[in-house]
């Protein structure tokens, strides 16, 4: 697992108080992961807080599933 | 119980009447304090009063920009803000088919638009956080409307419109949104009404006199407190009785 990956699920896990092995690259915030919206906001404020990173609002809605955001963030801090 | 030590609050408009009776009450139950309003030298006679845990933060309210950093200002000199009174507020009275579009305008900037920009900005941290406290200070006249208000009703009515909304998104964080509604409150805006005016006022509180800021700050320190927790989006009408809903 890459050092995103490894932040991105530690920061799900803790914020959304769930088990580890649930934490997969498709697991779904809210489907999977009984995130509900302010819990996606919030994970959004913690990536961008953890990696010093701008989400805007548009991108925030394309992450969706772990991955999504292991994706979004690999990229923006290439 | 009220205990507000450890805790940090924001009052915009504390040069005003009731805004300074909640700046004190708050901190006399404990907690640091940062003031805002515009009469800058009003400010600072209140923080020389209250002398330690306060800080004077100038600023219009009509002013987008100076808004935008009022609340990180306060964080920073704090280090967090748990309670965040709105408080300031301005009336631009006259009748509605003479109203002029400044006058509306005005009003709702002022009343209205800056309690957004501030609660939006005090509530992304108060989300981190886990706990909150936002005060809206209303008006019986946005229950009952007042001849001459409409401006002034319409903002304080909407107000309690958006802290019910807010206060349904943000109850899972701990973080409450409450309105008091003051009635006829004794401050500089009601000294100047003649005997006659005044007399006719009366006629209409049950209690039979004006309330005092005091009354409303009693309120605000309670809906600040760890005790009121269980209390949110709701509208505590502090007017002797002027209107009961």
């Amino acid at each position: 697992m890459s050092d995103i990956a490894a932040r991105v699920n530690k920061i799900v896990i803790e914020h959304l108080g769930v088990d580890a092995d649930k934490v997969i690259e498709s697991a779904n915030f809210i489907d999977d992961l009984g995130a509900d919206s302010l819990d996606t906001v919030e994970l959004v404020m913690a990536f961008e807080e953890e990696f010093s990173v701008e989400i805007p609002d548009d991108a925030a809605e394309t992450i969706r599933t772990v991955g999504d955001a292991v994706a979004f963030i690999s990229k923006k801090s290439a | 119980m009220f205990d507000l030590s450890g805790r940090t609050a924001l009052v915009t408009g504390a040069s005003g009447g009731i805004g300074g009776a909640i700046a004190r009450a708050l901190h006399a139950q404990g907690a640091v304090v940062s003031l805002s309003g515009t009469r800058e030298a009003a400010l600072q006679q209140l923080a020389d009063e209250l002398g330690s845990r306060v800080h004077v933060f100038p600023c219009n309210l009509a002013d987008k920009t100076a808004l935008d950093g009022l609340i990180a200002s306060a964080e920073t000199a704090m280090g967090g803000l748990d309670i965040l009174v709105n408080n300031a507020g301005v009336t631009r009275d006259n009748l509605f088919i003479r109203m002029k579009d400044e006058e509306w305008d005005q009003v709702l900037r002022v009343n209205l638009d800056s309690a957004f920009y501030l609660t939006r900005a005090a509530v992304k941290n108060m989300m981190r956080r886990r706990f909150g406290r936002v005060i809206f200070i209303t008006s019986v006249v946005g229950s009952m409307g007042n001849p001459g208000q409409a401006n002034y009703a319409a903002s304080k009515a909407a107000i309690s419109a958006m802290a019910k909304s807010v206060g349904q998104e943000v109850a899972s964080r701990n973080i409450t949104l409450n309105c008091i509604a003051p009635g006829f409150i004794q401050t500089p805006m009601t000294d100047v009404l003649n005997e006659k005016q005044t007399e006719a006022m009366l006629q209409r509180i049950p209690a039979g006199r004006y309330g005092t800021p005091d009354e409303v700050a009693s309120t605000a320190v309670f809906l600040a407190s760890n005790e009121a927790a269980y209390v949110t989006g709701q509208t505590v009408h502090v007017n002797g009785g002027m209107i009961m809903i």
